[in-house]
């Protein structure tokens, strides 16, 4: 009888640290499957672009060929028009992200600040596609009559400066790819820029007040030296979202494989050139290099985005601290 | 100019500056939601619910679009979010301390911001490649990868916020630790799990650059799964870029419907939270 009693008890125990190891095992195999999602991201891209990095090498990279005909193809104009619209986004997007993690943090009135706070971060939620028609439609016309002529009339003239804005006012153009992406990333930058500001400690701010410093300079001495790296994060998980916008820029960025010095002109980026040409791409060799780009883009966004994720891990820690 | 009014002005200058942003912030929502409603509006109407979309100058709606995108919307969540779910479980629950678990954090954050369109290309080497064709389970597949790190995340910070003292209760109650985490930590962090799906069906709603090489496109109302299925992105990229009007009204009229769709599921996702945390 106790005998009998003692082995359903300890089959019972069994069979519940069964169930539990099987729980637990089936959460690190999917936790492993993230692992593996990345691992065959990269053995995919790489594979398919094998035939063009074998063909083309090193020269690749540098080369601004792009001849679907002679199967001659060059990375140059798509990296350099990714680069420079991205530069323009930042320009765009950092003054613009900064002013209202701000305002948010020192200026608005408490009770407005989810409302106004939530209204910013909607912004990440429109799709890139309706960026994209907006952009197209709204505000290339209102930068090709307006905004490009003013900027060929002031600057044009000047020495070096000029180059960029010299040319005629297409509308379509690296400028206005840059623009929208900057609007893009805007809520990205801004949402972590505000969550950076709040984790200064409320006695260092006090402290700035109480000797007299007025908003501005307790933001630039005290709030920006204290969350720097965060900051820097947050603009860096910007410019990896910048450099990966695919429909957006597809709208707006002219799809030109050119490199011009003018930002007027139009260009390509790496993700507009996949969304414009992989379906159409006739030859192997067309596909594999468009591959190609792709593995370029992976590893320029990974780079920056682990950098990103570093600095604001470091901030995790000292805030832990 | 004293060192005095020197600084008060410097100050007012940077605030009026950052009053600017964030006017110029709202703006830029209220522009496009203004652009989407005076352009879309005019396409409502029964057929552009019902009819599929038309050949050019023919007349005609964006139903098989609409069905597709949310077919595949479907499909995508339902593979997502089981995945992202024992993810992040994993994570909240069985990761501390392990050397893991960190790793898989930061692969996660990297897949969160990862280039949409590189996720494109990776299910069609995987899937269509092999298939021979495009097909709307490729598709559900690319959303899928996407909804998987925005779960996994939501799901995670929403199980660090179930107090241990639950955990420690339901555990003195003699319950194995499966069921302490499916029937109680689940259940406590029910809302949050369930803001975090409403914020990837938002988020894949209308991602097109991943359907590009998978769904692809179809003319027709098609329900099958193995075969090209129309997506309202795709249509909106297609007929927003056509030369033809009545497309392009087409194409405001599903820009305009989906973007409504997002921002509500956002609203509401985010009404969810902030009532869960009262009452959490």
């Amino acid at each position: 009888m106790d005998l009998a009693l003692s082995v359903t008890k300890r089959s019972g125990l069994n069979s519940r640290q069964i169930q539990d190891a099987a729980f637990r095992t089936a959460t690190r195999l999917f936790a492993f499957g993230v692992l593996i999602l990345l691992g065959g991201v990269v053995v995919a891209l790489a594979a398919g672009a094998r035939p063009a990095f074998e063909k083309f090498g090193w020269y690749f990279l540098v080369s601004d060929a792009w001849n679907p005909v002679k199967d001659n193809f060059g990375a140059l104009p798509a990296i350099y028009g990714t680069i420079v619209t991205s530069a323009i986004a930042m320009l765009v997007g950092i003054p613009l992200a900064f002013g209202i993690a701000v305002f948010l943090t020192e200026l608005c009135e408490p009770h407005l600040r989810r409302p106004i706070g939530t209204l910013i971060e909607l912004l990440a939620a429109i799709p890139s596609i309706i960026y994209g028609i907006w952009g197209l439609f709204v505000v290339a016309p209102v930068l090709q009559h307006t905004v490009q002529p003013a900027l060929i009339q002031i600057l044009g003239p000047l020495p070096i400066i000029g180059a960029l804005f010299a040319g005629p006012p297409f509308g379509l153009g690296m400028l206005t790819a840059g623009v929208i992406l900057g609007f893009m990333v805007l809520p990205f930058i801004a949402s972590v820029t505000r969550d950076v500001f709040l984790t200064v400690p409320p006695m260092l701010r006090e402290s700035a007040y109480g000797v007299g410093a007025t908003t501005s300079e307790v933001i630039r001495h005290i709030v920006l030296p204290y969350t720097r790296v965060g900051v820097i994060g947050g603009i860096m998980l910007g410019l990896g979202r910048a450099l990966g916008e695919t429909m957006a820029v597809t709208f707006v960025i002219g799809n030109a494989h050119r490199i011009k010095a003018s930002l007027l002109a139009p260009g390509t980026t790496i993700s507009a050139t996949l969304a414009n040409e992989f379906t159409e791409a006739v030859s192997d060799m067309y596909t594999a290099s468009l591959f190609a780009l792709g593995f370029i883009l992976f590893v320029i966004t990974f780079i920056v985005l682990a950098a990103a994720k570093l600095m604001l891990l470091r901030l995790d820690q000292r805030a832990a601290k | 100019m004293t060192l005095y009014q020197r600084r008060r002005a410097g100050n007012v200058v940077a605030l009026t500056l950052s009053w600017v942003a964030t006017g110029i912030g709202l703006l830029i929502l209220f522009l496009v939601l203004w652009t989407l409603l005076r352009n879309g509006l005019p396409a409502l109407g029964s057929d552009l619910f019902t009819k599929p979309t038309p050949p050019p100058g023919g007349r005609g709606g964006i139903g098989n679009a609409i069905y597709g995108s949310v077919v595949m919307t479907a499909v995508a969540t339902l593979v997502g979010t089981p995945v992202g779910v024992l993810t992040g479980t994993y994570l909240a629950e069985f990761g501390r301390g392990s050397r893991i678990a960190p790793v898989v954090r930061f692969v996660n954050d990297i897949l969160l911001s990862a280039p949409s369109i590189i996720i494109g290309l990776f299910v069609y080497e995987l899937m269509v490649v092999r298939m021979g064709h495009f097909s709307a389970w490729a598709g559900s597949v690319a959303l899928a990868i996407i909804v998987v790190p925005v779960v996994v995340r939501t799901t995670e910070d929403m199980l660090m916020l179930v107090p241990g003292s639950l955990r420690e209760a339901a555990i003195a109650l003699g319950a194995p630790q499966w069921k302490v985490i499916v029937s109680v930590i689940y259940r406590a962090a029910l809302q949050g799990m369930l803001t975090g799906v409403m914020l990837a069906v938002a988020r894949i709603a209308g991602e097109t650059a991943p359907l590009l090489f998978t769904a692809f496109n179809n003319q027709f109302w098609s329900t099958n799964m193995n075969g090209p299925m129309a997506n309202l992105p795709y249509v909106i990229f297609q007929f927003a870029l056509s030369p033809y009007a009545d497309w392009q009204v087409l194409a405001w009229g599903g820009a305009m419907l989906i973007t409504l769709a997002i921002l509500m599921l956002n609203i509401v996702a985010r009404l969810l939270t902030s009532w869960s945390n009262r009452t959490l």
